[in-house]
């Protein structure tokens, strides 16, 4: 069984599975991602206090969650990589630590947005926020920690190891950050109790959600056959897939 | 030669102290640039001691953590460089007992003695005698913390030519929780309410590096050093 599974997880392998999956992946993603829009900034109805500015939460809470989606993505491969020798993982994180920064960014920068009208500032060191932007810190520090050593596999494993160790300490700043605002705190910007969210505008929201996570599943296979290209450069294979 | 780990670790403790005090301007460095950073601040802000005492617990605590991350670069540095951790690394030892002897070492050198420093730049800032104890023991158990957290990153970035920026950007966000904490129990007792809660969150996450840090820095110092 393990040969099969070793075989499968194999560069080859898995450079022909992701080019198989990409279009589907992206495809499905391009529909739920095109319902969610039209229906989310179209159809769904007005938030009776925020206006149409509720709509921003389309983009936002998506990409919030791809956020820490492709952080657990990275450190599970690089667990997967370090501990059963599945070079394959290596590339996974790698592949998949610039897309989970950049849904970071995009989460912090919608966050901000549309905070502006609403809480009349771009910025505030809301619980939340913060612990976005250490997130960010976690993907920068593990995205230079990878190319700063000459020898690419010890910048792998020490890579996946620092993901790890992130992963492990992501819960406790979270809430260590929670705590600290609750604990003394200035005046409060936002309040506003479990949202009991409405179907009509519920639907267009998961759809995005299921639509985020499919793009990123399909954008994290081509960036996965680029990193094995780059990694297998030398393999004859390689250059048999090049050349047909 | 076999020696048992606690004889092992013991000699390891001994040895860095003994390195460190035979330079003693390395050993002065990160505590006088606590002392400078915390000046600073008055400089910069306002020399009015009821301002500063409500900067204060901020002050103490990011000037601590800095000058930490100073002294964390030749944590594995100077050993690696001439051989000498390849060598503990072969002797027959666990090499977690090893990081662990280090680490200790490190935080004798650098924590504690910032922690004996700290009420220089408590009275400096205006903090009442009565949060000293506090302060020095929230010190005492986050720049313990900061030293396992930091023996990870130093582990990682051993073999590299310019770790010493990258140390600071791996190190940082994980030990941002010891912030929250340390300058929050620092805060409460110099307004007079109990640091109690901080004070055990604090305990808390120097137990659980205690616990699980030494595993992850030795595993980093093997990719390193392999």
């Amino acid at each position: 069984m393990w040969t099969w599974f070793y075989k499968l997880a194999s560069p080859p392998s898995v450079y022909g599975i992701a080019a198989a999956f990409t279009p589907w992946l992206l495809g499905l993603a391009a529909i739920a991602i095109g319902y969610g829009l039209v229906d989310g900034l179209v159809f769904a109805p007005r938030d009776y206090q925020q206006g149409d500015a509720f709509r921003i939460i389309y983009v936002h809470a998506p990409s919030a969650w791809m956020s820490l989606f492709a952080y657990s993505v990275m450190a599970i491969a690089g667990a997967i990589a370090l501990i059963w020798r599945i070079k394959v993982g290596h590339a996974v994180a790698a592949a998949s630590a610039p897309i989970g920064a950049s849904f970071t960014l995009v989460a912090l920068a919608t966050g901000s947005l549309w905070g502006r009208p609403m809480w009349g500032t771009y910025w505030a060191w809301d619980p939340r926020l913060t612990s976005e932007l250490i997130l960010l810190f976690l993907y920068v520090g593990v995205m230079a920690l990878r190319p700063a050593f000459e020898d690419a596999g010890r910048g792998d494993r020490a890579a996946a190891l620092l993901a790890i160790v992130g992963l492990v300490n992501v819960p406790i700043v979270h809430y260590s950050v929670q705590w600290w605002n609750s604990l003394h705190q200035g005046a409060t910007v936002a309040q506003f109790g479990a949202p009991k969210i409405a179907p009509s505008m519920l639907w267009p929201l998961l759809s995005m959600l299921l639509g985020f996570t499919l793009f990123y599943a399909g954008v994290l296979c081509i960036r996965l056959r680029g990193e094995i290209l780059v990694r297998e450069r030398g393999a004859t294979w390689v250059r048999e897939a090049i050349a047909s | 030669m076999n020696v048992g780990a606690w004889a092992a670790m013991s000699l390891i403790v001994r040895r860095e102290l003994c390195l460190s005090f035979r330079r003693p301007g390395q050993l002065l460095q990160p505590l006088v640039f606590f002392l400078i950073v915390t000046t600073l601040f008055p400089l910069s802000l306002s020399p009015q001691l009821s301002l500063l005492r409500d900067m204060a617990p901020g002050v103490l605590w990011v000037a601590a953590l800095l000058s930490s991350l100073l002294s964390l670069d030749s944590l594995f540095k100077s050993d690696a460089d001439d051989g000498t951790l390849e060598q503990l690394a072969i002797c027959g030892q666990e090499l977690s007992v090893i990081v662990i002897a280090k680490a200790l070492a490190h935080w004798l050198v650098s924590g504690a003695a910032l922690v004996l420093v700290s009420p220089l730049v408590g009275i400096a800032l205006g903090i009442p005698t009565s949060a000293f104890a506090t302060m020095m023991l929230s010190l005492a158990l986050g720049t313990l913390t900061l030293s396992w957290l930091g023996a990870i990153g130093a582990g990682l970035t051993v073999g590299l030519r310019r770790g010493n920026v990258l140390l600071s950007l791996i190190v940082l966000p994980l030990a941002m929780p010891l912030l929250i904490f340390g300058a929050n129990a620092t805060d409460r007792a110099i307004g007079g309410a109990s640091p109690a809660g901080p004070l055990y969150f604090l305990a808390a996450l120097c137990v659980f590096t205690c616990t699980l840090a030494p595993f992850a820095a030795t595993a980093a110092l093997r990719i390193t050093l392999e």
